[in-house]
């Protein structure tokens, strides 16, 4: 509605609240379990679902177009850096899918940029950003200017 | 109150909003000034926040100059014809001239994008797009960005930007309130970038019971990069251009892919192209500069994707809808077929659930389309946001004022969403002007700039009363009628977005009335509106979660009204398909080729609109090449 809670598998651990971006997904302060607060600001986004460490969240379509007994159901790992999809239609015909979500182990890939050589007054000077501009073309060429493209500012209308 | 006031001072850099322009603020910022504290608010939590909290298959611009295809210029020249002349060329050319760089270090962090096993180079999609395995993109960016920032304050909820009271028209940080604890939060700084996103839901979307959330851009979209800037008197430009989107019916998936990659059409329920059929008529109506078939079909230049909804627009309203998306051919291909739905999956798993839900196989039916409400946004295919300087060494005077990305308003800083005039920078494009923000917020710092700057308590103490005055006016009222949502003292942020919404479909050009108004509607549509801005000191939240939506209502009214002066300003039809002036159905470029710039003085309310020179840095010809349609 469109997200709900298993109640059975829930455990109040909160991390769908923590995560969810439209600040619904809160905890029932009688029963500990999470519940979707506020169902028609909810994107369908999945971002809790895929966070819940018990699976306990599932995602029905919304109530205005979507016929029931439907599922779309997520499990994302990433250890192994990747989702896993699996969709069933109300029919009973199932799609499964499995994609990558990662090339690189989470937490080590990124540089610290306190720690790279600071820029030297011409770079701060000049047009260009980290690491350019060898990663623009991954060579040595130069950032793109004006003049190099041989183009002058218009006003107006011409084409 | 028993909240707590909490105040984070020295701030050298602070960035409202991490979405995929805050991130790359963050991100950049620390190399430019490695010494400076940089302090990241936020409203979610920035692993998962913003428009591409669910992630994205498509990363849709970048250039590919490592790989010989495409040079700024040509970027230039593209979002140029698909919003009919009018962007800050200087901005685009100059986000253009990075974003390569940008998704370059993407690929490095992990980011999994797709490669032509042919020649090595980045899938494309289309000319812009390439393809990526985007479900986790929001993660990756947000390590950078965690990895730079001194501190993350996820959850908080920025309301206003502080002002320097030693210097008018500079800016000195922001306030806003945890959105869990309901703290309040100050944050003085000597700059902020804000790049909170553009706006959803201030058009009355198609569904409007439970499914009312699942519209386009995320419901969290509520426009507060506008109404940050445009309460702190900063000179927004384009906000009467809107996007109207084609989409999957519903489910809002994006049909950019099924277009582009899977090479799909559309066809009415004749089974018939439709399209071509309006171009004369439309052709009279905006002029061959903007729509040329046969330029288009010999060159690269697209045909804009505002009057391909008209084509759209026009055919159903003959009674020959629906449309449809002819999938049925491309999905009896396995590999075809699979792009198709991992489409969604990592980007709309909304039109997935539908689709299973209604039995929908686009192997074996053919979809159906529909246009969206309108949205206003500025980095997806329309260019609404702030005025800001371009780079010193591409803008003419008129578009620079010393620090790139800066707004007219001193030390206030732009990027995704936030800026106006810079169509078609999607995510990629975000996180360069954040970048790019950085870069020049640090210089200004060390220019000195930001020197002197004086906040007051008086200033803070007046701001937290009025973040907090809807909790307040609910503690009074409540108890005045027994129960139920119905107060005479009040009304709530639900009821208060549901007038808003309907206000702004019946009167500035939503669904419901084929996206047409004129003068006269648009000037009953403003004074609604003020009596509504009256409401809004009467609105009343339950708890701070109602705060928030309090919040969020009152940026996106704001941000609707920008949308109104604007709208009624340009007395013309520029983009039809996305909105029409009834009382001046043509294009008119002798008087209309500029692009608009309003103020609202923070002080009375009061708008000054005006009309900027629209400069091309660019000419028109290009090499001949495949005729190609532009992506929504
Ligand atoms: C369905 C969909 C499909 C798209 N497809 C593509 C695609 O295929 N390829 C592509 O390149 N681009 C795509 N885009 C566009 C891309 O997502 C945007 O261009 C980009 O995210 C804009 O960046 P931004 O930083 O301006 O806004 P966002 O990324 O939306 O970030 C805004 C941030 O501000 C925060 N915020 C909002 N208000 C406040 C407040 N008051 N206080 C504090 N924080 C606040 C939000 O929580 C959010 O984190 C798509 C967008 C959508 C919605
Ligand atoms: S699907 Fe997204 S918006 Fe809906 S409750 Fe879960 S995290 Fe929140
Ligand atoms: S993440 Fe899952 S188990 Fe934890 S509170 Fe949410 S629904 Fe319950």
């Amino acid at each position: 509605m469109p997200t709900f809670v298993y109640m059975t598998r829930c455990d109040g651990c909160g991390y769908c609240v923590d995560i969810c971006p439209s600040d619904i997904m809160h905890i029932d302060e009688t029963t500990r379990r999470a519940y979707n607060i506020e169902p028609n600001m909810c994107w369908e986004c999945y971002s809790c679902v895929k966070a819940c460490p018990h699976h306990a969240i599932d995602v029905r379509g919304y109530a205005d177009f979507a016929p029931l007994g439907h599922s779309v159901r997520v499990d994302r790992d990433e250890e192994r850096g990747t989702i896993a999809w699996k969709i069933k239609f109300r029919d009973g015909r199932e799609k499964n899918f499995l994609s990558p979500i990662t090339t690189k182990p989470w937490g080590k890939h990124i540089p610290q940029l306190a720690d790279v050589p600071a820029p030297d007054q011409s770079m701060r000077d000049s047009q260009l950003l980290f690491n350019e501009p060898k990663y623009i073309r991954m060579d040595e060429g130069d950032l793109h200017t004006l003049e190099a493209a041989g183009l002058k500012l218009k006003e107006g209308v011409y084409y | 109150m028993a909240y707590k006031t909490i105040v984070e001072d020295n701030i050298d850099i602070l960035v409202c909003g991490a979405g995929l322009g805050g991130t790359g603020a963050a991100w950049e910022a620390r190399f430019w000034g490695q010494d400076k504290k940089v302090v990241i608010a936020e409203k979610a939590n920035i692993d998962r926040s913003g428009a591409v909290a669910q992630g994205l298959y498509a990363i849709n611009c970048y250039m590919g100059t490592r790989w010989g295809e495409n040079n700024p210029e040509d970027h230039v020249r593209y979002a140029r014809i698909d919003l009919m002349g009018m962007v800050r060329e200087d901005l685009l050319f100059d986000m253009a001239r990075h974003v390569d760089s940008t998704v370059h270090q993407f690929e490095e962090w992990g980011l999994p994008l797709m490669r032509d096993p042919k020649t090595g180079a980045y899938q494309r999609e289309g000319r812009w797009q390439i393809m990526i395995h985007g479900e986790s993109y929001k993660p990756i960016v947000a390590e950078a960005a965690k990895k730079s920032a001194d501190t993350i304050y996820n959850r908080i909820c920025v309301t206003h930007l502080l002002m320097d009271e030693s210097k008018e028209n500079r800016v000195a940080g922001a306030v806003g309130f945890n959105v869990r604890t309901g703290n309040y939060h100050v944050f003085k700084s000597k700059t902020v970038i804000v790049a909170a996103g553009g706006a959803s839901m201030i058009f009355k979307p198609r569904s409007v019971g439970e499914g009312a959330g699942r519209v386009w851009y995320a419901p969290w979209s509520s426009g507060s990069a506008y109404g940050l800037l445009i309460n702190a008197g900063a000179k927004m430009t384009q906000m009467e251009n809107r996007i109207v989107l084609a989409r999957f019916k519903d489910g809002y998936g994006p049909v950019g892919a099924y277009f582009l990659h899977l090479k799909t059409r559309t066809q009415n329920c004749n089974g018939e192209e439709y399209e071509s059929k309006w171009w004369p008529q439309l052709q009279e109506m905006v002029g061959k500069e903007y729509l040329d078939p046969e330029a288009s079909h010999r060159t690269h230049r697209p045909i804009p994707t505002c009057l391909r909804n008209h084509a759209f627009l026009n055919e159903v309203n003959a009674g020959r809808g629906p449309i449809h998306m002819v999938t049925m051919e491309a999905f009896q291909d396995p590999h075809l077929e699979e792009v198709g739905w991992e489409n969604f999956l990592g980007m709309t798993v909304g039109q997935a659930v539908l689709w299973a839900a209604t039995d929908v196989d686009p192997k074996n039916e053919n979809p159906e389309l529909t246009t969206s409400e309108p949205y206003v946004m500025g980095s997806h295919a329309t260019g609404c946001g702030a005025w800001c300087s371009g780079p010193e060494d591409v803008s003419p005077p008129e578009y620079f004022w010393g620090y790139n990305r800066m707004t007219s308003v001193e030390g206030l800083f732009g990027a995704g969403d936030a800026v106006g005039g810079t169509p078609h920078a999607f995510s990629s494009g975000s996180f360069t002007e954040g970048r790019l923000a950085a870069k020049a917020a640090c210089k200004y710092i060390d220019d000195g700039k930001a020197d002197g700057i004086r906040v007051s308590d008086s200033q803070i103490n007046k701001r937290k009363e009025e973040i907090y005055k809807p909790l307040e006016h609910y503690k009074i009222y409540r108890n005045e009628v027994v129960a139920g949502s119905v107060n005479p003292n009040y009304i709530n942020p639900r009821q208060g977005l549901d007038r808003l919404q309907k206000l702004m479909d019946e009167y500035c050009g939503g669904v419901t009335v084929s996206y047409m108004t004129n003068e006269k509607l648009l000037n009953i549509g403003l004074k609604k509106m003020h009596i509504l801005e009256e409401d809004l000191d009467k609105l009343a939240a339950e708890d701070i979660h109602e705060l928030l939506r309090a919040w969020e209502l009152k940026h996106r009214v704001r941000t609707a009204e920008s949308v109104f002066h604007h709208t009624l300003f340009r007395k013309e039809t520029r983009w039809p398909g996305y909105y029409y002036r009834g009382d001046y159905m043509k294009l008119d470029d002798k008087n209309w080729h500029h692009l608009t710039v309003s103020r609202r003085d923070p002080k009375t309310g009061e708008y000054t609109m005006e009309k900027a020179p629209c400069y091309h840095l660019v000419d028109k010809d290009e090499a001949p090449a495949e005729p190609e349609k532009a992506e929504a």
